[in-house]
């Protein structure tokens, strides 16, 4: 039997739903940038495996996938950035209490 | 990688059972600590997975870049606002959460099912590739310069943008209460010297 192509990308589906159910439930907002952390993971795990499986001639989907590792480090320095930003001026990191901006 | 197809399936079958039950600890324990460290454990895992699918740079990459400093930084971040204070309650905090369950079973349904029902375009691997360190340097100093150069700019811009956003407005100014302090065993040596 052989590894295919619809392992990884079940298995990336299945961390991608995980990062989404933890985006949208969790209270603490650095939990929050964890679980953007895994769907970015997810993301970059499907572009390998088609860059693998679909394109192993010129990689390119590794080309990719080193972009998506760029934003994503710019991406977590500057959103803990603001969560301690919000945290230093709110006093809380808690989601439900960010309603500045909501009506 | 030139691996046996039976280790190859057995290692993916660990690292998925791996990466999956951190993933569900890092959205579903309580204690934020500990789940910052599971988090390093799926960065670790899917840096695995990485090598399974032939992309040893991108690997390397990953282990450097997210167990070593972005998950480095979440748990400075962690240090820094981690108040143990229990939350308040909200209107339908259940219900919610049902909902929420249901939205990403039925999402991951929804794409299993899609992938399952696609029929992709699988070309035969080639298996005289050199290294992907040369084909990803000649990619991104060719094709790919200008997102090459842009990355550049962004990081610049994120460095800035991080330190304006955390540095704090004011400083509070206890200069004077230092200088006292260190002024003050100058004054006793002397007093024991005249002595």
């Amino acid at each position: 039997m052989q590894v295919s192509l619809d392992a990884f990308l079940v298995t990336a589906t299945a961390l991608f739903c995980i990062g989404i159910y933890g985006l949208i439930t969790s209270r603490n907002a650095v939990r929050v940038l964890m679980s953007i952390e895994l769907m970015l993971n997810a993301v970059n795990l499907n572009f390998l495996a088609f860059s693998n499986y679909l394109d192993s001639a010129n990689i390119r989907g590794q080309v990719f996938a080193v972009f998506v590792i760029t934003v994503a480090a710019a991406e977590a320095a500057v959103g803990l950035a603001i969560v301690l930003s919000i945290y230093r001026s709110r006093d809380t990191v808690d989601m439900e209490e960010f309603n500045l901006l909501r009506w | 990688m030139n691996l046996s197809q039976g280790v190859e399936l057995v290692s993916l079958l660990v690292l998925t059972v791996i990466l999956i039950s951190s993933a569900m600890g890092v959205v579903l324990i309580p204690s934020i600590v500990y789940s910052a460290f599971l988090l390093g454990l799926v960065f670790l895992s899917i840096s695995g997975m990485y090598l399974l699918l032939n992309a040893d740079f991108v690997a390397a990459a990953q282990v450097l870049i997210y167990v070593g400093a972005v998950n480095v930084l979440i748990l400075f971040a962690i240090m820094l606002v981690n108040r143990r204070k229990a939350y308040r309650e909200v209107k339908l905090g259940a219900l919610r959460r049902i909902v929420a369950i249901l939205v990403c079973v039925a999402l991951f349904g929804l794409l299993v099912l899609t992938n399952l029902n696609t029929i992709w375009l699988l070309t035969p691997k080639v298996e005289s590739l050199p290294s992907t360190i040369v084909a990803l340097g000649q990619h991104f100093f060719s094709d790919y310069l200008l997102p090459f150069e842009l990355a550049s700019i962004l990081l610049l811009v994120a460095l800035i943008g991080a330190i304006i956003l955390a540095r704090r407005e004011f400083i509070p100014d206890r200069k004077e209460e230092n200088l006292e302090l260190l002024e003050r065993p100058k004054e006793q040596l002397v007093s024991v010297g005249e002595e």
